[in-house]
């Protein structure tokens, strides 16, 4: 080994992952050889490098969910560019360290941030009266859908904003219906949808805080998913047993009727 | 949009695994990727043509990764960088491999920089080189930070024993 760098530090890390070049393999083969503490400790993280692999393996052998498949992705970026913007936007708005410039990533934690505080609250809200009314079998409304012009007048009054029923026969659900609801002391309207299959999923509306708009924003609880937003100061929340990837066509449909019932095209982004 | 998706699907079962190992929770994994995803084909353009594809895709999901646990243990408090060292893993769960379970109890014991290096070179192949990049450091440092972080595993796994009873349901 005369006239060779000695062996370092690198060199063992190399060995252990594989990466020495032969010719450097052989000169650290050969030291272990006649270091046997240094070859058992080496041994030893080999092993615990295996074990890892073999612990995480079964994660890349599932297959790959729709929802990460690079053509859906694209196809849901090039259909709503909008809420992307807007959701860099709240992300880098919602950050408590000024430092952190790459937070466009967006609405994955974003539950938790402090000014998501309130929309979580709405969200969680709106699940809870999902959950509860959706599952009623005798009672799951208190205005029919057959009664639509008075059902939403009557919530519109209520809730102090003009409200819409959206039509989401495209998806398959039809309106069964809707409630009036307290909400942290303000009253909030629940309408009801369902479609062929029996699946039931809830429109949830009330007049909404100090922001004018923002972003979807995605929770899930108990199998329950909701999408929700603020659009034209009005909090809106739609819940459904189902997972992310199916219910936001859903909750872009309900943005777009609304956005086009708004009229006055609002110039956003 | 067919070149994204032939260059980036590849990759996905690593990211997934990669975020899995971060979070060890299956919806809160492929949130992060996800996003990771989401942010990658917004940012394609803006890449750089020779780089090294692997080593873009997760680095931006590392730093999701950091991102999402800043905000959530940030709450108006300042946090330097250091305190992300002191990010406790989730655990292992309640899963049944119940024989492999310690080297991820070994991982936990690891600050969030060598339990991703370890990660990132032991279980995701990537060069040191592409490590470097990902992890934002010197080769050098690299090199250093591993031999560490395979010293306290080691550790952890030959005296950690008592502590890792504890934690096991």
């Amino acid at each position: 080994m005369t006239g060779e760098r000695p062996i370092g530090e690198d060199d063992l890390q190399a060995f252990v992952d594989g990466r020495l070049a032969p010719a450097r393999l052989d000169i650290v083969k050969a030291y272990l050889a006649a270091h046997p503490h240094m070859a058992a400790r080496v041994e030893r993280e080999v092993a615990q490098r295996d074990a890892l692999r073999a612990r995480l393996a079964f994660k890349a052998q599932e297959p790959i969910p729709s929802r990460l498949r690079v053509a859906n992705l694209v196809a849901a970026q090039r259909r709503f560019p909008r809420m992307r913007l807007q959701a860099m936007a709240a992300a880098v708005a919602g950050l408590a360290i000024g430092a952190v410039a790459g937070a466009a990533g967006g609405i994955w934690w974003m539950q938790k941030a402090p000014m998501a505080e309130q929309a979580a609250s709405v969200a969680d809200n709106a699940i809870a009266a999902y959950r509860i009314y959706v599952g009623e079998r005798l009672h799951p409304v208190e205005v029919p859908g057959e009664q639509e012009a008075h059902l939403v007048q009557w919530l519109s009054r209520r809730v102090g904003k003009p409200l819409a029923a959206p039509d989401l026969s495209a998806q398959g659900y039809r309106l069964i219906g809707g409630r009036l609801l307290p909400d942290n002391g303000e009253a909030a309207a629940l309408f009801m949808y369902e479609n062929a299959g029996g699946e039931r999923l809830t429109l949830y509306a009330r007049s909404g805080g100090s922001e004018a708009q923002t972003s979807f924003r995605f929770a899930a609880r108990n199998g329950v998913s909701a999408f929700s937003w603020i659009d034209n100061g009005l909090s809106y929340v739609v819940s459904a047993k189902a997972d992310r990837a199916q219910l936001l066509p859903i909750a872009e449909t309900i943005y777009r009727q609304f956005e086009t019932a708004g009229g006055s095209a609002k110039s956003r982004l | 949009m067919d070149e994204i998706a032939s260059l980036i699907e590849p990759q996905i079962p690593a990211l997934r695994r990669y975020a899995w190992a971060l979070l060890r929770d299956d919806e809160a994994a492929d949130d992060l990727v996800q996003d990771t995803l989401e942010r990658a084909i917004a940012r394609w353009a803006q890449r750089r043509r020779d780089g090294d594809l692997r080593a873009w895709l997760f680095a931006i999901q590392r730093n999701l990764f950091l991102n999402g646990v800043r905000q959530r243990k940030a709450r108006g408090a300042h946090l330097g960088d250091e305190a992300l060292n002191d990010i406790e893993a989730p655990g292992p769960g309640p899963d049944g491999h119940a024989g492999l379970r310690d080297v991820l109890l070994g991982l936990d014991a690891l600050p969030e920089e060598q339990r991703s290096l370890l990660l990132l070179v032991g279980v995701e192949d990537l060069s040191y080189e592409q490590a470097a990049q990902v992890l934002d450091i010197p080769l050098g440092t690299v090199m250093s930070r591993l031999s560490r972080a395979r010293a306290r595993l080691r550790e952890f796994m030959e005296n950690g024993r008592t502590a890792a009873l504890r934690r096991v349901k």
